[in-house]
């Protein structure tokens, strides 16, 4: 079956050769990936693998680092590094954070909050 | 269940359109993507995965390469016919000669001619030369791209400028995430009077990725 990553061959539109440059936290994303590649926690192909294990839905509307991010996350967990409550308390600490100084989008305000 | 599928504000119909997200005006968080990637960063930290050092030091080695240094390996083989043999025989070894060394992947230099033009696509992800070329582009990790310079490159080529003869045989190299390919562009013509470091500043990373040509002129 194929899946949401294999599109090689499929029907497409015009390629969007616009770029701009990484905000820091999609690079902070890479990093965090290359320094726990080289300890030997993950490989490359097992990050593949899991940004591939996300889903249809989510590999079609995710930005790429949006994908790297979640992927990673399920990672972690999966290995027993983190739990998913505490990321889940981490993710509400920070949100109440970025709310108490006016640095949270109005759009991510509401139901996750 | 991890949180991946948060139905937040997303732009669905623009989804894939994007490789990554477009830098937002009003310096506020949007999102829930950034949270959580700060979330795994102090986690992470905090249980002695990483150290903020050596993420930070990452991210510096990242953005200290440049596809510069593929160049320098592009114009060594071109006035060097022995390195060029080497860095078609045994690319690893020469782009490790140069300071450049790929000690995860293998790499697999392919060289262009009159009667050969080379291309590289990651149809699955986005596995790319790194250590020669820097991050990729956004078009590189694109939906479009990846699904298209399999099945027409004449017409993707064209749409990056570059139109080849009809006689011309165009090869797709898929990568993978232990291989990767660096396309050896042609030497323009008029150029062999010129020394290797003006070699090296024309040669474009788009040049090395396959989907343009070298100019003379830069």
């Amino acid at each position: 079956m194929r899946g949401p990553h294999d599109v090689g061959g499929l029907p497409e539109g015009p390629i969007e050769t616009e770029t701009h440059d990484l905000s820091f936290w999609e690079k902070q994303i890479d990093g965090i990936r290359a320094v726990i590649g080289a300890k030997g926690i993950v490989t490359t192909h097992e990050n593949r693998r899991y940004v591939e294990g996300l889903g249809d839905d989510a590999y079609e509307t995710l930005t790429y680092y949006e994908r790297w991010t979640a992927a990673l996350a399920r990672q972690m967990i999966e290995k027993n590094i983190l739990t998913q409550d505490e990321l889940d308390a981490r993710v509400r600490e920070i949100r109440a954070r970025l709310a108490a100084t006016g640095e949270l989008a109005p759009e991510l305000s509401g139901e996750h909050a | 269940m991890p949180h991946d599928h948060h139905d937040h504000e997303h732009d669905h119909a623009h989804g894939h359109a994007h490789a990554h997200a477009p830098p937002q005006p009003d310096h506020k968080v949007h999102s829930y993507y950034q949270i959580l990637g700060v979330a795994l960063k102090e986690l992470l930290v905090e249980k002695g995965v990483v150290t903020a050092d050596e993420v930070r030091a990452a991210i510096e080695k990242r953005d200290q390469i440049t596809p510069a240094h593929g160049a320098k390996v592009v114009a060594r083989s071109w006035v060097d016919p022995l390195y060029r043999i080497k860095l078609l025989t045994n690319a690893n070894l020469a782009v490790a000669e140069l300071g450049f060394p790929m000690t995860t992947t293998k790499l697999v230099a392919v060289e262009n001619s009159e009667e050969v033009h080379n291309v590289v696509v990651c149809t699955l992800c986005s596995c790319y030369p790194r250590e020669l070329l820097g991050l990729p582009p956004a078009w590189y990790k694109s939906r479009a791209y990846r699904a298209r310079i399999v099945s027409e490159p004449r017409a993707v080529l064209g749409e990056f400028g570059t139109n080849l003869p009809d006689n011309v045989e165009v090869r797709v190299h898929d990568s993978t995430a232990d291989i990767r390919y660096l396309v050896i562009p042609i030497q323009p013509p008029g150029t062999e009077g010129k020394s290797e470091e003006e070699l090296a500043a024309l040669v474009t990373r788009d040049s090395m990725i396959g989907v343009a040509e070298v100019k003379a002129h830069g």
